[in-house]
Formats: structure tokens, sequence, C-alpha cells
């Protein structure tokens, strides 16, 4: 098919959630290709993260259609999740284990994990941690742990919901670098964050005229 | 697809084996229900009466209500840590069946509560002066028993997880369920004390057990996923 190629890998038509009868927002519609980063933006309490939660099929949609690949999500919904990774506010990671436990009991919902738990720990900087448990690493470290999974997932699309919070400057530009090569590599990323993302050709989803509020 | 299936036997191998070392390295939270258990134990010698032959009457019931209670303690730490950080979205939102790594939670659930308080239970026998004929009765009907409790508890974990404070709520749901636990497994030790064969309420004890493992995953997945969507 000749179309297939233009043809958006993640699409939402008209989406409107409510929730306790009050609509968070209402006829939201976007289409994202291979390729793309979608930065949602919005003031506190505007709905990003009810949208990203939307999009990892945490939530369903009160009205309005996902598309997956041009299919319904609900119809392909184990075959998404496997191609999909979703990072929340909260990370799981447990203070009670090391950096290589909380990873390793997470690869094996990544079946398709490109490389070892060692390498992607050292490529998100937490080289020579690996054994040491969690709860006293600082707070930025332990985001650290929780972003390393990024590194072992072959999942096409990252759901980031604020994944800057805490990280220093160093690890803000290597999750930027990070999000541009998955990119380049036809991956789609979304992410909600308030600064202002050093990478090309990021488009921006302002959620404020969807509003109700 | 054999891809998926390897990557499910995995993923609830991995689960398991993180849910042991979570459990081992709380080790002060895995022991008080332990603690419960022994305390009562020690305290209704001294508050009801020393003598052997009327503690032997009330053993067997003694031990299982008190069971039930240490049980129903350690129910509500079920989903509660993976909830609060996290971890339970991770879990609801991962490729493999819900319900399976629901199923393996509850198990490492009783591994550490009903299989050490089942392991535990002739050492209250002695402390209760249980007669000899009830102790292995004791032992068969608390491990079935325990375990249907667990799986009973996940239900009632997973539907208040998400509510500040559910402990009394759950306590509520799960109790009327849990008598007929109760029922069975006292009553198989007072009719093995009482001379007479216990394995009819073994047998329904294990009957109860099977149906609550084929009951209650599917409807802690269930729960789990309306306590997430708030």
């Amino acid at each position: 098919m000749l179309l297939l190629s233009a043809s958006p890998i993640l699409e939402c038509r008209d989406i409107t959630f409510e929730r306790d009868y009050m609509p968070v927002f209402a006829g939201l519609s976007f289409a994202l290709q291979p390729g793309e980063v979608l930065q949602v933006s919005g003031a506190n309490g505007a709905g990003k993260t009810t949208l990203l939660r939307l999009l990892a099929t945490s939530l369903t949609p009160s009205s309005g259609r996902i598309l997956w690949r041009g299919d319904d999500l609900g119809r392909r919904r184990a075959e998404y999740r496997f191609d999909m990774i979703y990072l929340g506010h909260q990370t799981g990671v447990k203070g009670a284990l090391t950096a290589r436990e909380n990873l390793s009991w997470l690869l094996p919902l990544h079946p398709n994990a490109e490389r070892t738990i060692d390498r992607a720990l050292a490529m998100a900087g937490l080289g020579g941690l690996e054994d040491v448990a969690c709860h006293t690493l600082s707070a930025g470290q332990q985001r650290r742990v929780a972003l390393a999974r990024l590194h072992l997932s072959a999942a096409t699309l990252w759901i980031l919901d604020e994944p800057f919070t805490a990280i220093d400057r160093s690890g803000v530009a290597g999750l930027e670098a990070l999000i541009q090569g998955h990119a380049r590599r036809g991956g789609v990323v979304v992410v909600t964050t308030h600064q202002r993302l050093g990478l090309d050709g990021v488009r921006l989803l302002e959620l404020e005229p969807y509003g109700h509020g | 697809m054999a891809t998926a299936e390897l990557a499910t036997g995995r993923g609830v191998r991995a689960l398991f084996a993180r849910d042991l070392t979570l459990a081992f390295r709380h080790r002060g939270e895995m022991a008080n229900p332990l603690i419960f258990f022994v305390m009562v134990a020690t305290l209704v010698p001294l508050g009801i009466t020393p003598e052997s032959s009327q503690l032997a009457r009330l053993a067997p019931g003694m031990i299982w209500v008190m069971a039930l209670l240490a049980t129903l303690l350690s129910a509500e730490t079920l989903f509660l840590a993976d909830y609060r950080d996290g971890t339970l979205e991770q879990l609801v939102l991962s490729p493999q069946p819900l319900w399976l790594l629901v199923l393996t939670k509850v198990v490492v659930h009783w591994l550490v509560t009903g299989l050490p308080l089942t392991l535990l239970s002739p050492l209250l026998g002695i402390m209760l002066s249980l007669p000899e004929a009830g102790y292995w009765p004791m032992m068969a009907s608390l491990a079935l028993g325990t375990a249907a409790l667990s799986m009973i508890g996940a239900i009632g974990a997973a539907l208040t997880v998400a509510i500040p404070r559910g402990g009394l709520l759950l306590s509520l749901i799960v109790m009327p369920l849990y008598m007929p636990v109760l029922i069975f497994g006292a009553s198989a030790v007072q009719q093995a004390v009482d001379g007479m064969a216990a394995t009819g309420a073994l047998a329904i004890l294990g009957a109860l057990l099977a149906f609550s493992c084929l009951i209650s995953p599917f409807a802690t997945a269930g729960a789990l996923r309306v306590s997430l969507h708030g």
C-alpha cells in the first residue's frame, strides 16, 4: 500500500476524558508518525498525566478513539503493551532492592530486551552502583534506575511522565540524546515536562485549549 | 505465540523471586503476624485458665481464630507498597496476563505468612495443651486454610488498595468470606481431638481452596484494574 508509509503509528481521534462527570479535556485529536517526539504541556491539573495514562491504557477515554498502527487500541492491547513503555511519576523503584534487582524483575516485561542490565545501568550513569540498595541512592539516582529501563527496552512507543524530575544537568542531556536517538530509529516518544527540550523537531501539544477547568 | 509464553514464564519467575527477596529484606514486617500469633497464645493461658483440660477444649478454636486474624493483619500489605510506588501500575500494564502475576504474588504471600504460621502451630498446640491426636489435622487444616485465606484476602486487598485507611473496609469485606474456612478448619481439629476422622472437614477445606484459587486471581485482577482507574 502506498499510503502505509504516511499512516500515523499512534492517533487520538476526538478523545474526551471525564472524571466524576467533569471533563478533564474534550475533543483532543492528534496523530504521530514514526520518529516523532510529542511534548505535552499545560498548567498543573491540565490533564497531562491523565492523557499519558490514557495512552498507556491505564485509563480508557470517556469518548473518542485511540488508534495504534491504524487499529483500535482495545483490540490490539496485548501486542501494544509489548511495544510500549510507560514511566509514570512513581517509578516503582524499591528501596530495599539493589539497582540490578530493581531492573531484573522488569526485564521479562520487555522480552525483546537488547542489552544486559549492567550495560543499561552504566549507560544511565550508574556504573559501580549496581549492587547498592536503592534507598541509599539519591532521588536523582533512583530516577536514573527507572530510566535505565529505556536502555533495555526495544519498545516503539515511550510514554514518559516528567522524566527529568530530580535529574542533574548531565542526566538531562543524556536523556535528551536518548529520546533523540530513539526518534531517529523510528520510535515515538510522548513526554511531559515543564522544561524546554533541547531537541530538533519536537511537536508541542498544549492542553489548555481542550480543558474545561 | 511461543515468545509470549516464554516471556510470561520468565515474568512470573522474576516476580516470584522479587517478592520473596523483598519479603526477606523486610523481615520485621513479615514477622508481625507470627509474633501476634505467638503472643495471643501466650496470653490465653494467663487470661483464661492455665488448667490443661480446659485449655485443651479451647485449643482447636483458639488456634484457628488466631491464625485467621494473623492472616487478616497481613492481607492489607499485599498490594499496598506496590500501589504506592507505582509498581502495581507497571504490573497492570505489562503484557503478561494480570491474573497470573496476581496468583504469583498471592503464592508468595502465603509462603511468607500462612506457611510459617502452619509450621509454628505445633508450638502453640503445646502452649494450649492440644491433645496429641489434633496435631496433624491442625497442621493440614492450617496449610490448606491459610492458603484459601490468602486467596480470599487478595480480593479484598485489591478492592481497598486505593482507599486511604482501607484496612477496616478490607476486614468487613473479607470477614464473611473467611467464615467457612474458620468453621471447617476448627472442626477438622476438633473432630480429630474427639477421636473422629478429620478427613471430611479437610476435604471441604481443600475444596474451598480449589474454589478460591479458581475465582480469586481473576476477581483480584479485575479489582486491581478498578482500583487503578481512580
